[in-house]
């Protein structure tokens, strides 16, 4: 076993933990141009870019760190916003309020859906997350609090914490981009916990975590729970900023959306969601105007996108540079 | 022999996929501190026993005992946790991970099972000096920092049993730990095994028979699901029995 010695370009493609400092500039580089955009860019399209970004961070944990792929998120997005909704409207409680019971709903929810599927591998994993996410969908169209056809609507957006008024949009933007670093610090960090390590040795080898001794179907359960809590923060602060929760938050073409952005920016990458959200949202506006033919260009976009980029966008990004990013 | 002697022991253990039985009532007695072999053709069910006594499958009949606890009920990670760990017949690396990393997935198991999302990963470092230590004893040292899939076939072999050596564990299943290996790969791994196996017990499959007759004190020849013989390598190689089943079929 001759030991050879490596090339220095390994050693700094694989930028094991240690300082991380690109990611760090990378959160600079972010923070920094998330503060500056409303002044070039229209808040409520920053606060949906921002609201569906924290949505494909959560999702990529499960999918890009696990190896978990969830074909049923929009149950955790959607119930999250009808939670909040209903919480702010009928209940009269403040945002702040509204959207920790929405994340926590979605929480429970993950718990039991998670319980349920992270048994089953692969395929049969997304299969059942889809058609759990279905039967939610089929009851949330007869359920009389969802409003039917018709949502939530008219949500108010109320008084943080009693005192800043959000009917301003600058001054929910702020807020959301709050919602949002925290929401994306949180992961970050469980990407990179102790915890998260288990989390990547079970994507690369369920089998040999678990003859190390590690109950893999409890690391999966946790991180399932987490990821739906999440997916649950930015699905109630969406119905807040947006005044509405409908049937599309909880469609199953909402989880294809979710999985399309994270493909795009690049799974298992710790930029790639927001680049993937950012993409997507950018188009459906841009393609508003065709109507129905969003959903086809859409999807010719998306697997040329596939075709040219098999990383996705930062994944290709990260490859160039020699960097996980 | 004092009962207590034997660290694992099996009854009648079987097990029966869809009507065909690939184990069947096997007995096995693994002697405290020895190197046991199991070897026998290919298809005689040796990694279907490693599947079983690790619990990765569950027996159709018969009982196995660890340290005298009956364990056939427990599930794999609690095997594990108990101190048997095994290895695999395909090289089972984290390959996205270093080999450093690798070796710190089994040392961070003495944290416990920890479910800590919210704490930074460098609390990890204190692991890493004995991560390195592992890596030198199985001389791929200088590889640590490289991604475990980029290492040759015989380095992953040796970072997996860094990885398996790392959790300490009583009693090691080693699941034909030199294959597909060149020769001098072969007589590193044997002697990296031989110096390992002081202090502990080991199970393992192993089809170079050089590396059988130079390791093991006992050997369990395996046919069809069934113990054929049992001895040590002198006894085994004069059994007619043993050399019937082995021309008998390929020997892989
Ligand atoms: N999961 C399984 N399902 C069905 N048959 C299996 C399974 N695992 C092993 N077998 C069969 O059991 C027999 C023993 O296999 P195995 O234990 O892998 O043999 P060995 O490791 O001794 O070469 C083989 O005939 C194999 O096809
Ligand atoms: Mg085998």
């Amino acid at each position: 076993m001759a030991v050879r010695s490596e090339p220095a370009a390994i050693r700094a493609a694989t930028g094991t933990g240690n300082g991380l400092r690109h990611h760090q500039l990378g959160m600079a580089l972010l923070a920094a141009a998330l503060v500056f955009a409303p002044l070039v860019l229209y808040p409520v399209f920053l606060m949906k870019v921002l609201c569906f970004a924290l949505f494909a961070c959560a999702f990529n944990l499960l999918v890009g760190y696990v190896g978990l792929l969830s074909f049923g998120h929009a149950a955790f997005f959607g119930t999250a916003a009808y939670a909040a909704g209903h919480a702010a409207k009928v209940w009269g409680l403040p945002p702040e309020l509204a959207v920790l019971f929405a994340t926590a709903c979605s929480a429970v929810l993950g718990l039991a859906f998670g319980w349920l599927a992270i048994r089953r591998q692969g395929i049969y994993f997304a299969m059942i997350t889809l058609a759990l996410a279905q039967m939610l969908y089929f009851f949330y169209l007869q359920a009389p609090f969802t409003g039917g056809e018709d949502g939530i609507q008219a949500i108010p957006r109320g008084r943080l914490f009693g005192l800043i008024d959000l009917a301003n949009d600058l001054v929910m933007y702020w807020v959301v981009l709050a919602v949002f670093f925290a929401g994306f610090l949180l992961i970050y960090r469980t990407i990179h916990s102790p915890f998260g390590q288990v989390l990547k040795a079970i994507r690369e080898n369920e089998p040999r975590a678990v003859s190390l001794g590690y109950d893999t179907d409890r690391y999966k359960l946790v991180a399932f729970t987490l990821s739906a809590a999440l997916s649950g923060l930015a699905g109630g602060t969406k119905a807040i900023v947006f005044r509405l929760a409908s049937l599309t938050d909880v469609h199953w073409t909402m989880s294809g959306e979710v999985v399309l952005m994270a493909l795009v920016g690049g799974l298992g990458t710790v930029f790639g969601p927001i680049v993937g959200a950012a993409v997507v949202v950018s188009l459906q506006n841009y393609l508003a105007g065709l109507g129905h033919w969003v959903t086809i260009v859409q999807g010719l976009i998306f697997v040329a996108c596939v075709l040219a980029f098999r990383r996705g966008i930062v994944g290709e990004l990260a490859r160039l540079v020699g960097k996980p990013l | 022999m004092a009962v207590d002697d034997a660290i694992l022991e099996t009854e009648g253990l079987s097990k029966e996929f869809r009507g065909f039985l690939a184990v069947k009532n096997v007995h096995l007695r693994i002697r405290r501190g020895t190197i046991h072999a199991l070897i026998g053709p290919n298809g005689a069910g040796k990694t279907t026993c490693f599947n079983l006594l690790t619990k990765f499958l569950q027996p159709t009949a018969g009982r196995i005992r660890f340290e005298g606890r009956d364990i056939t009920a427990l599930r794999p990670a609690q095997v594990a946790k108990l101190g048997i760990v095994r290895s695999f017949q395909i090289s089972a690396v984290f390959g996205h991970l270093t080999a450093l990393e690798n070796v710190r997935v089994a040392l961070q198991r003495e944290r416990g099972e920890s479910f800590d999302f919210w704490r930074s990963h460098s609390v990890l470092r204190a692991y890493d000096g004995r991560a390195r230590e592992l890596l030198a004893a199985v001389g791929i040292e200088a590889m640590a920092e490289v991604p475990a899939a980029e290492l040759a076939y015989g380095q992953k072999r040796a970072l997996e049993l860094a990885t398996t050596i790392a959790l300490e564990p009583a009693l090691m299943l080693l699941d034909e730990p030199t294959a597909g290996m060149g020769r001098e790969d072969v007589g590193r791994i044997a002697a990296l095994i031989k110096q390992v196996a002081k202090g502990r017990t080991v199970l393992m499959v192993e089809h170079n028979l050089a590396v059988v007759a130079d390791l093991s004190d006992t050997i369990t020849v395996l046919a069809r699901g069934e113990v054929l013989a049992e001895g040590d390598y002198a006894q085994i190689s004069a059994d007619p029995r043993v050399r019937e089943a082995y021309l008998g079929s390929e020997e892989g």
